[in-house]
């Protein structure tokens, strides 16, 4: 009864929290598509059915799935730079952990995909003649694609809620940026429960396209 | 140009203080097991009113679920460790308010691994059950959650492996726990590279056991299901 | 014998080993140009790995692959084989095969998996691709079927399918693999019509069956396998009806006990 809200000393502010905001997305984006990537790579390494590659994959994989990314944000912002005499932005090694994090996890995805599809698709394939690089790209990717959407959906929101850890890192992302406002409006109550709002209808209303995507898509598939 | 010079690492510093890190792990731990009970035992009650067939049951929990699975972990922490005492006018001591924001967050996610599984009995079980007459809260415990709780276990896994890295996350607000204490090592003797290389070790210890136990029950779950 | 062209495919001492057991002992066969051999035998026997190991879809352990006069692969060190993926292509786009579990390409329509191997193997334009997809459909009666996904065909209708999937690469031999075994047994009557309709092509046939009555009208040869050996090979006169081994006599009696 006694707290009287004033939600006006976040709207003042709105500004800073919506460029926030927009830091968050973008160093979401960028390391959804550096994960991807290296993700791809360590999925082809750990599939080659070479033990000098394969190994190593999932040595990496199992790493960085099994330690707090936290970790990998301060390892990248003070422990490798300082130990080349160097400085990294808080933005570039914010994504280089992102990045290798949850490469570790997408490798998984793009993998548990792969192998999802039946061994008789493989076989009809090579029945056919297609070679290694074709029966992939024509057969098992495709088929593969749909099993992957669901957990690839996740893991990006899971990367999303990770990016707050660049607060850490004073990059000026959405925490970071309310942190700001509070010191400036003393509201931490009304600063701190509408940026939990903002997130939540970012992830929740994602989250519902992508579920509806999905069931679209599974209606698609049972053509 | 800076000029690029090689790292002379220094780890025998970090391991001539390691019982410092090992310490801290007795925080991380406790935080871990906290959260982890909760979790689990929160998680039952939210995950039964999920599937309640009462509207104003189902719907709060769900609300609950949603908040908690759709926000980061770190605006959960803080909520609770700045912005609640404002509230509430009672500040928590930080090791508390981050103990109950993991444990509300647990909770959530075991929620929806109770009601998944539960959902996932087949519906012949109910109604065997309910043909020889038995009520649906004695079904839930006599029939269907022994039935759903194995096929459970190795969801719970990963969900305790999640837990054990975000407790991580509370030495933002300042929790005394091993990721703090490394940062302010680190930061006093200036080898970071070496410190968090040493602390992502622990970790990995620490949590790795968890992972190859969900890998070998789920290898059993999937032998028992062929 | 009705036909007597030059050898087609011949198989030298053919063994093949999982780990520590031998599935296949020691196989000679040497099967000519317009010849159809139905394979028998009982479970396990080998009769699968031994079409696999045609195809190469499984590297045999020992012995030689002639295709045409060619010799598969390239003698290793060891005694054994050496195998190069590219050459294994090549020999598979002219050996066809179809499953017993059809494994049809579910994103694809019916068109679209039979058009692939000529699309992407042979090197055919997407025209002409389609046109001959479209008259190996029809030739296994599912003209009308051609814009459908798999899931929405029969099992009858997806072997039919796979076949001409495999039709359309215009192999020089064509391997079944128990084709109507998972099917339900008012759907074997239209996928044998459409392999014995295959007859009159005079195409190159193996065919690994339980259905006798079919393997008697269709094969020009049968071969009994057993337990990794081929233990009777004749026309299907003598081995269904005056087996020489006692083995084949009994594996035959099993299934006339019920006939009526
Ligand atoms: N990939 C493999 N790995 C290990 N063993 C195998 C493999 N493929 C086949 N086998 C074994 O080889 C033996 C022969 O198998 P095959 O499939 O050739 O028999 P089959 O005559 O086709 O039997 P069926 O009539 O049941 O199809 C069996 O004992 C089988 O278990
Ligand atoms: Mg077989």
């Amino acid at each position: 009864m006694g707290y009287v809200w004033d939600f006006f000393a976040v709207a003042r502010n709105a500004d800073i929290l919506l460029a926030g905001l927009g830091q968050t997305l973008l160093l979401s984006v960028c390391g959804i598509a550096v994960g991807v990537a290296i993700g791809g790579v360590l999925a082809a390494m750990r599939l080659s059915g070479r033990r000098t590659l394969s190994w190593p994959a999932l040595a990496f994989t199992e790493f960085y799935r099994n330690t707090p990314p936290l970790v990998h944000f301060f390892w990248f912002f003070y422990g490798l730079p300082m130990a080349f005499g160097l400085t990294l932005p808080p933005f570039a090694a914010a994504l280089a952990a992102l990045g290798v994090q949850s490469a570790a996890f997408f490798a998984e995805v793009f993998r548990g995909g792969i192998l999802s599809v039946e061994t008789g698709q493989w076989e009809a394939g090579r029945a056919l003649g297609m070679g290694r690089a074709r029966l992939m790209r024509r057969i098992i990717l495709p088929q593969a694609a749909r099993r992957m959407a669901a957990p690839f959906v996740e893991r990006s929101f899971e990367l999303v809620k990770t990016t707050t850890l660049a607060a850490a890192l004073a990059f000026h992302e959405t925490i970071y940026s309310a942190m700001v406002i509070v010191t400036q409006t003393y509201r931490p109550l009304e600063v701190y429960t509408v940026v939990a709002g903002l997130f939540f209808i970012v992830l929740f209303s994602a989250s519902q396209v992508a579920e509806w995507l999905e069931a679209r898509g599974r209606r698609a598939g049972a053509r | 140009m800076p000029t690029i010079t090689m790292p002379e690492l220094q780890f025998g510093e970090v391991f001539a203080n390691i019982d410092l890190l090992l310490e801290a792990c007795g925080l991380t731990l406790a935080l871990w097991a906290v959260a982890l009970a909760a979790g689990l035992s929160g998680g039952l009650l939210v995950g039964l009113a999920r599937i309640s067939p009462r509207r104003w049951i189902a719907w709060p929990a769900r609300g609950y679920v949603e908040l908690f699975r759709n926000t980061p972990v770190l605006v959960q922490l803080i909520w609770f460790y700045y912005a609640l005492p404002v509230l509430s006018g009672i500040q928590l001591p930080a090791f508390a308010a981050a103990a109950l924001a993991l444990s509300l967050n647990a909770s959530a996610y075991c929620a929806e691994i109770y009601r998944g599984g539960i959902q996932s009995v087949a519906a012949g079980q109910w109604e065997a059950g309910r043909a020889l007459g038995m009520g649906r809260l004695r079904l839930l415990r006599r029939i269907i959650l022994p039935l759903a709780v194995r096929r459970m276990v190795p969801a719970f896994t990963n969900r305790a492996v999640e837990l054990a890295k975000n407790t991580s996350v509370a030495s933002i607000i300042t929790v005394h726990e091993l990721m703090y204490t490394a940062r302010l090592f680190s930061s006093q003797n200036y080898i970071p590279m070496e410190t968090f290389t040493v602390v992502a070790m622990i970790y990995f210890l620490l949590i790795y056991p968890f992972t190859l136990a969900s890998y070998a029950l789920e290898r059993r779950f999937a032998a028992g299901r062929a | 014998m009705t036909v007597a062209g030059d050898v087609v495919l011949q198989v030298e001492d053919l063994h093949k080993s999982f780990g520590s057991t031998e599935v296949l002992k020691g196989i000679d066969l040497s099967v000519r140009r317009g010849e159809r051999i139905a394979i028998l035998g009982s479970s396990g026997s080998g009769k699968s790995t031994l079409l696999r190991c045609l195809n190469v879809l499984e590297m045999p352990t020992r012995g030689r692959l002639i295709l045409d006069g060619e010799a598969v692969g390239k003698p290793a060190a060891g005694g054994g084989t050496r195998y190069r993926e590219a050459e294994l292509n090549r020999l598979r786009a002219r050996v066809g095969m179809v499953f017993q579990q059809f494994n049809l390409f579910p994103h694809m329509t019916a068109l679209e998996n039979v058009m692939e191997g000529p699309l992407s193997v042979l090197g055919r334009s997407r025209a002409e691709a389609r046109r001959t997809a479209q008259r190996h459909l029809e030739r296994v009666g599912l003209g009308g079927k051609a814009e459908a996904h798999p899931a929405r065909l029969s099992g009858g209708q997806q072997q039919r399918v796979a076949i001409a999937r495999a039709l359309a690469m215009d192999p020089e031999v064509l391997l079944f693999d128990e084709p109507t075994s998972s099917l339900d047994p008012e759907l074997v009557g239209e996928v044998l019509g459409v392999i014995n309709d295959l007859s009159e092509d005079g195409r190159t046939m193996l065919l690994v069956t339980h259905e006798l009555g079919f393997a008697y009208h269709f094969a020009t040869r049968i071969l009994f396998l057993h337990e990794g050996r081929i233990l009777e090979d004749g026309p299907p006169e003598q081995v269904l009806k005056s087996p020489r081994e006692e083995r084949t006599r009994r594996f035959l009696d099993r299934f006339t006990a019920f006939r009526f």
